[in-house]
């Protein structure tokens, strides 16, 4: 069983507590000059998203997750999960819903994604940072439209909505940045 | 590698004006400006330092200062007046926003003072030196109190009598929990430092004086009060200054600090490095009464200039060497 010990800590680490996976997102270092040393520490909850706060008595070791990201391409969604393959080993994995989130609307099959598994199984999916995407629905645009900020929004392929500018029409393909969900450029 | 560059352009600055300041400031009251060896023989064995070790190609070893205090008893016992020294100490494991592994101290002693005047001195000398530039922030006022009745009007806990479940679970009501077991001086630490420090305010001074007897490094015992030690610490807002003591000068209650204190790292497994023989032998000749203080340098520059990371006012950090 691998540990950290605190003083290993750093923003990225992962580690196991109250049986989840959870990553560093940042450590500080906290002592009275002839004091107990401790660490708080801000940790990710890898399973469940949320944040929160600990602390620990320097010098203890925690248990590291066994978290790996490996990159998978995306195969297809037979309704209940979404199945992705290491190209190297043809090795397959079934991610469910929960673990998917949001970044199930920015899937196209074929794509690149980076897969975060821990002990083999998948807790979450890191789509390509640009995909190219369908507009299956959207208004005609009205010259001189500025109520919205010049934007409209467009149903995708895959059922995301986006915000497009007013020229952009029904059946025309865009680029959209996965990462906040924007609209770049018409593709 | 671009971390070659020094990184504290501004505080370069502030900070000869600063090592000039308090200069002055002990010419002027007729403190003697002292130096003593970095490399020692013997370490302190407090359990919460850690000394860096240092060893030569033939085998020779020696452990870098912790503080000066050691060489500056010894001549304090030697028949030294009132000294000062500005040195450069080093502390292993300690690295993060508001610590450096290598850092500037602060240190003197004043025969015939007790901890509260000299508490009052080292107020005396932050307004001093804030007023010594119109760029720098000055306290805004200054508060003392006892450590036990911060405890009680604070927490509601008495500090001396509370064992460690009881502060536990003060703790706790205080959103407060710790993964790693601590003992009552260990809670005592965290409930200072994560629950009530934080919340003093920003630009105000306190001194907090007369720690429980567990906190008494080398503090002397409270006259009547064999409970509390006669300790004080200043904080400016929420950052830790100084400590200082009424110097501990009974050889015998030395010699049974230490053996607890050795007791303590060989039941937390911690290296034992060898005491300092020669601090033993000058209190056994005699320390005279005095008090002493060390102040955190790097950090009363970080307060004067309001900057919150150590690493703004070092031209080269640990984490860049």
């Amino acid at each position: 069983m691998a540990t950290y010990s605190t003083n290993e800590f750093k923003a990225g680490l992962k580690l196991l507590l109250d049986g989840d996976p959870q990553s560093i997102v940042e450590n500080e270092f906290v002592k009275p000059g002839k004091g107990q040393a401790f660490n708080r520490v801000k940790l990710r909850n890898l399973r469940t998203g949320r944040v929160l706060e600990k602390t620990f008595k320097s010098g203890e070791s925690v248990e590291a997750a066994d978290v790996m990201d490996t990159e998978m391409q995306y195969l297809y969604n037979d309704g209940e999960f979404w199945h992705f393959m290491v190209p190297d080993t043809f090795e397959q994995y079934a991610v469910g819903e929960a673990a998917l989130g949001d970044s199930g609307q920015w899937l196209k099959e074929q794509d690149t994604c980076t897969v975060t598994l821990w002990n083999g199984e998948p807790l979450s999916v890191v789509p390509p940072a640009f995909t190219e995407m369908k507009i299956t629905q959207c208004d005609p645009g009205l010259r001189g439209d500025t109520a919205q900020g010049g934007t409209k929004p467009a149903t995708l392929e895959s059922g995301a909505v986006v915000k497009v500018p007013l020229f952009v029409e029904e059946g025309e393909t865009i680029k959209v940045d996965t990462r906040n969900g924007e609209y770049v450029s018409r593709a | 590698m671009r971390d070659w560059r020094p990184g504290a352009a501004e505080a370069r600055t502030a900070r000869a004006r600063l090592l000039a300041g308090l200069r002055a400031f002990f010419a002027e009251r007729e403190v003697l400006e002292v130096e003593t060896p970095i490399l020692s023989r013997g370490a302190p064995l407090d359990p919460m330092l850690e000394s860096w070790e240092a060893q030569a190609p033939g085998g020779e070893r020696g452990y870098l200062q912790t503080s000066p205090e050691f060489p500056m008893k010894r001549l304090l016992a030697g028949g030294a007046p009132d000294i000062y020294q500005i040195a450069r100490v080093f502390r292993g494991g300690e690295t993060g926003p508001r610590h450096n592994p290598e850092f500037t101290l602060l240190e003197w002693y004043r025969r015939d003072l007790d901890h509260h005047a000299l508490a009052r001195e080292v107020v005396a000398l932050i307004v001093d030196q804030a007023s010594r530039s119109p760029d720098w922030r000055a306290p805004s006022g200054c508060e003392e109190i006892a450590y036990a009745d911060l405890f009680r009007t604070t927490l509601n806990v008495d500090p001396v009598r509370a064992d460690a479940a009881e502060l536990e679970r003060v703790a706790v009501d205080h959103g407060l929990s710790i993964h790693g077991g601590l003992d009552r001086d260990g809670w005592l630490d965290a409930l200072i430092s994560l629950v009530i420090a934080p919340r003093f305010p920003p630009d105000r001074l306190t001194i907090l004086f007369d720690y429980p007897e567990s906190q008494a490094v080398l503090a002397r015992p409270c006259v009547d009060r064999p409970d509390y030690a006669a300790r004080f610490e200043l904080y400016w807002g929420d950052l830790e200054l100084a400590n200082g003591y009424f110097e501990l000068t009974d050889p015998e209650v030395f010699r049974l600090r230490r053996e607890r204190d050795m007791a303590i790292r060989r039941e937390r497994g911690q290296t034992l490095p060898p005491p300092d023989r020669h601090l033993e032998a000058a209190l056994d000749a005699g320390l005279p009464d005095c008090a002493g203080v060390a102040l955190g340098v790097d950090r009363l520059l970080m307060c004067l200039l309001g900057v919150s990371r150590i690493d703004e006012v070092l031209d080269f950090p640990w984490s860049r060497m």
